[in-house]
């Protein structure tokens, strides 16, 4: 049974062993392909049990809860395991046709696959300690993955990312110290109760304000999200691609683990703040886009808007609103990651990322437009694909709280990001190359177009999916919305009674 | 550095130094020491040499390169971790086979998961540092 929620984290880390020794062979970027199905089937395995048994968990070690590590998979786990490696599936095939021979040579496939393992690490683990080292991980595997293959611009994007995340994580590290020493456990079901209890209320409260600047920095929320646009735009389109959807996630996750299962007991306070910084976060990322002419600047300033929209699910705390965070954060990944996907392709037949030097992909690869339509009209919430749904749900449960003003910013949120959109559209696909060049597919070798192309549709096709048949997708973040504010089967199933 | 008491002194060091690291990875577990502490003992022996006969010379006698070392501990010590399924146990949970008895107390010694994974933490760390050390002195 433990070994349900094992396999997921386990099989991305044989695989990057194995790709690493394998590494100057073109065998070791198969291994990878390989690792990344098979890492899909033990999550599909996951997400089968859950649905199955519901909340579901394992202590490692066989020490019990709450003194071992558990790992712990309700709903909302569950999902975002299957959606990781989903898009590992995706960049790995992208990246066989992206990745020169010599960034190969240094590791490549075995830092992606770490950096997998490490994402699927933090969504699986119900140790806060623990969450901290699948930080770690995702901050080494990141960092190496954005300065590989070398140049002054990456390593700048390198250290100021570094940099800023350490400082996120000593925060986060400070504030785990200081949340054990008044509860005495580190297992988060345990801590539920213990914090509930704890005598001082008033550093309970500080505390779940370092929590929240030690993940909104992850997460990228304002004012802390100003690593990310510096960054984003430098390294391989694969690799930006997989931080765009999955890096920022594993914080508004962590965010949502922490503030409805531990700091719950002064939401008018905590969760009044977050509305606002999710606010703020909204409108100063679209706003930001409208001042890049960046191809990947812009997407970059985009996953700000975007996360402030999740963020916002989580503050309004009502369980529609809840409903509509988890929606989003799915969405959010597939959507995202492909329009970093189709920048690189982009860049492929056109020559750049620079909006003002390319032009003329409308008539020359319109195959590429349609496929960029897709994820980027979803991003701005065009009905019927999937952001739609997201932003209706996150709409509606605002409209349902009275919140006005909250309404009215989303909804203007939601039509600048069609402002940014359209101008990708126009200067990148309808106004006619610059050097009057004609940027046809020829220009990228067969097998580079085949391998970056398949990522691109299959994404696509989940966000139709998605959005003409999203029934059973709502009833799924429904009930994961359910299971979050009301922690009592994640609390039993951890600690194994009702305590 | 070109100091020949150096040099001459490096090679018995290093080799005693080399045998003390293999010797508190054995000891660990059940008194102080295992595989993190012996893995740095071992990266110091081998930077010693790398200082007395340089880098170069270093990586030689070391034959792998410490990177592969690294991920081949990191492979063994997840590995030993993952024996446990066989017993149908959760992931790193230590299997003992005690020879002589059924306890450390009265046993003669024992056969277990627990010092595979020491050995993988000990490969890690010994490679770890040896390729963060090799590139800083390569560079200069």
């Amino acid at each position: 049974m433990s070994w349900v929620l094992v396999m997921p984290i386990a099989v991305p880390f044989l695989t990057a062993v194995v790709a690493f020794l394998a590494r100057s062979y073109p065998a070791g970027r198969w291994i990878s392909l390989a690792g990344s199905v098979l890492t899909l089937i033990a999550s599909a395995v996951l997400m089968a049990a859950v649905l199955d048994e519901g909340v579901i968990a394992a202590q490692m070690s066989n020490w019990d809860a709450p003194f071992g590590i558990t790992l712990v998979a309700d709903y909302l786990s569950a999902v975002m395991v299957v959606i990781t490696a989903i898009t590992g599936l995706a960049t790995a095939i992208y990246a066989l046709g992206e990745i020169p021979e010599e960034t190969e040579a240094l590791g490549f496939y075995a830092l992606f696959q770490t950096l997998i393992a490490g994402v699927t690490g933090a969504f699986l683990t119900g140790d806060l300690f623990n969450l901290y080292v699948w930080f770690e991980v995702m901050l080494i595997a990141s960092f190496s993955l954005l300065v590989i293959g070398g140049g002054k611009e990456r390593l700048d994007a390198g250290i100021k990312y570094v940099a800023l995340n350490l400082v996120s994580t000593l925060i986060f590290l400070s504030g785990i110290g200081l949340l054990y020493g008044i509860t005495g456990t580190l297992n988060m079901a345990d801590m539920r109760d213990a914090v509930a209890n704890a005598e001082n209320q008033g550093l309970v409260t500080v505390l779940a304000m370092m929590f929240m600047v030690g993940f909104g920095v992850k997460a990228a929320v304002f004012p802390l999200f100003f690593w990310l646009p510096a960054s984003y735009h430098t390294p391989y389109f694969a690799i930006s691609a997989v931080f765009a959807g999955l890096l920022t996630k594993v914080g508004v996750y962590a965010l949502m683990r922490m503030f409805t299962l531990v700091f719950v007991g002064d939401v008018g306070f905590t969760h009044e703040i977050l509305i606002w910084v999710s606010l703020f976060t909204m409108f100063t990322g679209v706003i930001g886009a409208a001042a890049q002419t960046d191809f990947r600047k812009i997407l970059s300033f985009h996953i700000i808007s975007q996360i402030g929209y999740m963020t916002l699910g989580l503050a309004l705390f009502t369980p529609l609103a809840l409903m509509g965070g988890v929606f989003y954060l799915v969405h959010h990944i597939i959507v995202k990651a492909n329009l970093f996907f189709v920048a690189g392709l982009a860049k492929q037949y056109a020559g750049d990322t620079d909006l003002n030097r390319i032009g003329g992909l409308y008539k020359s690869a319109p195959l590429l437009a349609a496929l960029f339509i897709i994820p980027a009209f979803s991003l701005a919430g065009f009905p019927p694909l999937s952001g739609f749904w997201a932003k209706y749900l996150i709409v509606k449960a605002a409209l349902e709280l009275n919140a006005w003003f909250v309404t009215f910013v989303s909804l203007l949120v939601g039509l600048l990001t069609i402002y940014s959109m359209t101008k990708i559209w126009g200067m990148a696909f309808w106004k006619p190359h610059p050097d009057g060049i004609d940027p046809t597919p020829d220009r990228a070798p067969p097998q580079v177009t085949r391998s970056m192309i398949i990522p691109i549709a299959g994404l696509a096709a989940m966000t139709i999916v998605i959005g003409f048949y999203p029934e059973p997708f709502v009833q799924f973040a429904e009930t994961a919305a359910t299971q979050l504010l009301d922690p009592t089967d994640y609390v039993t199933s951890v600690l194994g009674v009702q305590p | 550095m070109n100091s020949i008491i150096f040099s001459a002194a490096a090679r018995l060091l290093v080799a005693l130094m080399f045998v003390f690291s293999l010797f508190m990875l054995l000891r660990g577990h059940h008194l102080p020491g295992g595989g993190f502490i012996g893995g740095l003992i071992g990266a110091v022996s081998f930077i010693v040499y790398s200082l007395a006969c340089g880098p170069a010379e270093a990586r030689k006698a070391l034959r792998i390169s410490p990177e592969v070392i690294a991920m081949l501990g990191l492979g063994v010590a997840l590995l030993a971790g993952m024996f446990s399924f066989f017993m149908g146990d959760p992931l790193f949970t230590g299997q003992w086979y005690w020879v002589g008895g059924d306890s450390y107390e009265t046993s003669a010694f024992s056969i277990n998961t627990v010092l595979v994974f020491d050995v993988g933490v000990y490969l890690v760390v010994l490679g770890g540092i040896l390729s963060l050390t090799y590139a800083f002195e390569e560079e200069t």
